[in-house]
């Protein structure tokens, strides 16, 4: 058979539809797309792509149970190293991490790896029921502070070995980013919830609604008997512009506008969080996040939304799919802008008019790409006199959050870098003995893969160290 | 689920819940709060610790029916429970050296001030308080405040009940007499925020006022509870949830937080009666 030169597409529900719905954009590979597309991979013997992979999944060992239609024996593959491959098989950022290493890409497209990942582990939770034994404890207790990618993970791998673990998680619902930030329509929250379930039946018990640093503190876990801890906090605290206008009304962080929107659901009809939605919206920003404020917006209603982000397209952090996906929506891309001011409704003559204080535009400048920076980038400059009003009646910023200082102040003895990403060695092990951390906390916004590869390590050394 | 130990009404729009949540119990000081969920689909609302009893784990809350939420919550009996109660989120109210303060709450900002001003009062600080309510049907915690201050007085807008006028008139009279404050601390309304920081303002007393913007997570993470403060000459922003409630009342932007607590205005009050109608079919 000849190798078809192009990686079978995702089916995906047609972009008219889907900008008004919440149901998930990218439908999966059926068995026999799956079944093909494995058999585009070359079983390389060097094995490229498992180095692009940050937690090294056997990924040649696992297609070719797939190419024999052994699914699970392929779910067993990827499960040694990935605890979260419904997740990761959605949202990883593949071309530029396994695909972007795969032989067959020098020539070709790439082997479709994500998606035969989220294909076997979709198949396996739709078919296998039997649920994961608890192991015999070894006696050893350990606390997880968060429940996102990187404390689920370090959760999973303790359980497996013995240990009593328990997660305490700030939110009402345990995941993270995962359910507070990125959308359903990407990654469908009983996904996340059948993976906590998991964790469950496994014997990890979870805390909600505990906020580390307040309701107990790190040196309170110790005093309880847990003999490590795990700090898996996330990067949460939003980044503003300090421009003028970012207090009115209709103003949001990313944070704030998704987080109304999935943790609290005020997508639904039935939900009491309110939420601005319909007119037009305004998302700063070009990254994963940035894109998924404005698909979120849209599908609540926007009748225009526009994504403001000083660069080109070719610097745009993204995820390409993602883009594309959002382009096929039908949201504008206002490429080389940077927001100077946000203005807002002022009736000089009633305080009292309800719109006082509301958004109605934001005013961009235009930029030019000049001289690379330290990092290779071209740094955007404005073009002076360049300024024009986009009208608008939200503003979602979207440029960046920064690990949050709770658990920092309230810890003594955890040092932090100058971002406050706590400081950790190569095992995750930060300046307080028997305390580590792993994931966005410390090295700031990242990927669910590389929180999940931070826990794993944790986890191991944790296992070592009372070995 | 957090259950509901006990049940009191205030006032007809003022109720008191003791909630079962012993970690919050165990350590909530004065000026922190909780954040709750009624139910399932429930919004997350902030209310402060009106008291706590470490034995039964009991976590007190006092909240004014408003809208939506406040409305389901009081509709819940004792024995009945709520989804979430989280906490205590914020800073502290700092207590630590003063020797003489005036408390000045108003409406339902006086179920924030009174474990202040008990708090005050167990460190040995001598408590000054004024209480406003619009009439006196709302009149709430008198005798509490009574109990723990040296002189209370007490104000109606309406002239129904003990003196007419707002808290700012014996405020004013008091710092005109030459009475001496280490410290204002003022909680209610915004807009009587506002007016007893400018009445204080030429004597020269430090003034804290305790905020209470729309919040959702109150751990830092959505910015929406956001203020904007001029420290140094230069405008600032600050999470109420993590950097306060307490601030500096001679910084805060008063008016901003205003404007951004009417956010959502047309979307409450239609939930409200929505709520509303609710209990009145059922
Ligand atoms: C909108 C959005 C879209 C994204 N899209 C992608 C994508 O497509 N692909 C990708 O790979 N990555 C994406 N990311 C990044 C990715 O989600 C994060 O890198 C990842 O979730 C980090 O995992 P974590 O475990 O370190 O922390 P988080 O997922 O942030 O979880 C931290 C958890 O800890 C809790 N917590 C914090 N402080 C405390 C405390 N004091 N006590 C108790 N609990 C606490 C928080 O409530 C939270 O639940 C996206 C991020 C966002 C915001
Ligand atoms: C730190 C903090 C502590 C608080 N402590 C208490 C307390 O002890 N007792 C108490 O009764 N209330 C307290 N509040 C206010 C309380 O959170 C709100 O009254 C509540 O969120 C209203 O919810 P709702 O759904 O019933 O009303 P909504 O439908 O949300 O609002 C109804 C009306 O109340 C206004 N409103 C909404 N939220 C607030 C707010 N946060 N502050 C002032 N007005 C608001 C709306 O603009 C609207 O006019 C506190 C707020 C904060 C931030
Ligand atoms: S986890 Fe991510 S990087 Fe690793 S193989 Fe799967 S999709 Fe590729
Ligand atoms: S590099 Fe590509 S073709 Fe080679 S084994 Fe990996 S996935 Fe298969
Ligand atoms: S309530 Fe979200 S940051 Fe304060």
């Amino acid at each position: 058979m000849a190798l078809d030169p192009k990686k079978h597409a995702m089916p995906v529900q047609d972009p008219q539809v889907r900008a008004h719905n919440f149901s998930e954009v990218a439908l999966g590979y059926t068995h026999e797309m799956a079944i093909d597309e494995a058999k585009r991979c070359l079983n390389c013997k060097n094995r490229p792509c498992v180095q692009g992979c940050p937690v090294n999944i056997s990924i040649p060992d696992f297609i070719s149970c797939l190419k024999q239609d052994d699914i699970e024996g392929a779910y067993n593959v990827i499960n040694k190293s990935s605890s979260l491959p419904a997740v990761c098989g959605r949202v990883c950022p593949q071309e530029t991490q396994c695909e972007s290493k795969c032989t067959l890409g020098i020539k070709f497209e790439p082997v479709g790896i994500g998606r035969l990942e989220r294909f076997v582990a979709d198949w396996h939770n739709a078919n296998c029921k039997e649920s994961p034994k608890k192991v015999a404890s070894n006696g050893h207790r350990v606390a997880i502070v968060g429940s996102g990618p990187s404390g689920l993970t370090c959760a999973g791998d303790l359980a497996k070995a013995g240990f009593k673990v328990t997660v305490y998680e700030a939110l009402h619902t345990e995941g993270g980013v995962l359910v507070y930030g990125i959308p359903e329509f990407r990654l469908p929250k009983a996904i996340v919830a059948k993976e906590v379930d998991t964790l469950k039946q496994l014997g990890v018990e979870f805390v909600t609604n505990a906020v580390i640093g307040k309701t107990l503190t790190i040196d309170e876990l110790f005093e309880q008997g847990n003999e490590a801890v795990f700090v898996g906090s996330g990067a949460g605290l939003p980044n503003f512009m300090n421009i003028p206008g970012e207090s009115l009304k209709g103003v949001y962080s990313a944070n704030e506008f998704l987080t109304r929107s999935n943790l609290m659901k005020s997508f639904r009809d039935k939900c009491d969080t309110p939420i601005m939605k319909g007119g037009k919206v305004v998302v700063v920003g070009g990254g994963n996040v940035a894109m998924d404020a404005a698909r979120t917006a849209l599908r609540l209603g926007a009748e225009k939304v526009y994504i403001v982000y000083r660069r080109s397209m070719t610097e745009l952090p993204a995820r390409r799919e993602e883009v594309e996906h959002a382009e096929e929506e039908g949201i504008q891309f206002e490429l080389l802008r940077n927001p100077v001011e946000i203005l807002g409704y002022h009736n000089p003559d009633n305080p009292r008019d309800e719109r006082n204080g509301f958004v109605t535009g934001c005013k961009v400048i235009k930029m030019e790409l000049g001289e690379p920076d330290a990092k290779g980038r071209r740094r955007p400059v404005p073009v002076e006199g360049s300024e024009y009003v986009l009208d608008c009646d939200t503003v979602v910023i979207a440029i960046g959050t920064s690990p949050n200082p709770l658990i920092k102040s309230t810890t003594k003895g955890l040092e932090v870098n100058a971002h406050g990403g706590i400081i950790v060695n190569e095992d995750g092990l930060t300046s307080r003995a028997n305390v580590y951390a792993g994931g966005d906390a410390v090295t700031g916004a990242a990927t669910v893969i590389s929180a999940m590869g931070a826990g794993k390590v944790a986890a191991k050394a944790i296992i070592d160290s009372f070995k | 689920m957090y259950k509901i130990l006990s049940r009191k009404e205030l006032n007809p729009t003022v109720t008191q819940l003791e909630i079962e949540a012993p970690l919050v119990a165990n350590k909530a000081k004065a000026g922190q709060f909780i954040i709750l969920r009624v139910d399932e689909d429930g919004e997350r609302i902030p209310l402060t610790v009106a008291g706590t009893d470490k034995k039964t784990g009991a976590v007190k809350i006092i909240f004014q029916i408003v809208g939506a939420t406040t409305e389901k919550l009081n509709h819940k009996k004792a024995g009945e429970s709520i989804q979430d109660f989280v906490g205590p989120l914020g800073k502290a109210t700092e207590i630590a050296g003063k020797k003489r303060v005036c408390i000045i709450g108003g409406g339902v900002g006086c179920a924030i001030a009174l474990p202040v001003a008990q708090a005050f009062k167990e460190q040995g600080t001598e408590v000054v308080s004024i209480i406003g309510f619009r009439s006196k049907d709302l009149l709430i915690l008198e005798d509490e405040f009574r109990a723990a201050s040296s002189k209370l007085v007490v104000m109606t807008d309406d002239g129904s009940y003990a003196r007419q006028g707002n808290v700012t008139v014996p405020l004013k009279e008091m710092l005109e007499a030459g009475e001496k404050f280490d410290e204002i601390i003022t909680i209610g309304p915004l807009i009587m925020m506002k007016f007893v920081t400018l009445a204080a303002k030429p004597f020269g007393v430090p003034v804290t006022a305790s905020m209470n913007p729309i919040m959702i997570d109150g751990t830092g993470m959505c910015g929406g509870c956001r203020l904007t403060l001029t420290e140094d000459g230069k405008r600032v922003t600050k999470f109420a949830c993590v950097d306060g409630p307490d601030f500096n009342a001679y910084e805060i932007d008063f008016d901003e937080a205003m404007s951004r607590s009417r956010m959502y205005f047309p979307f409450e009050r239609k939930a409200h009666e929505e709520i509303c109608n609710l209990y009145k079919n059922a």
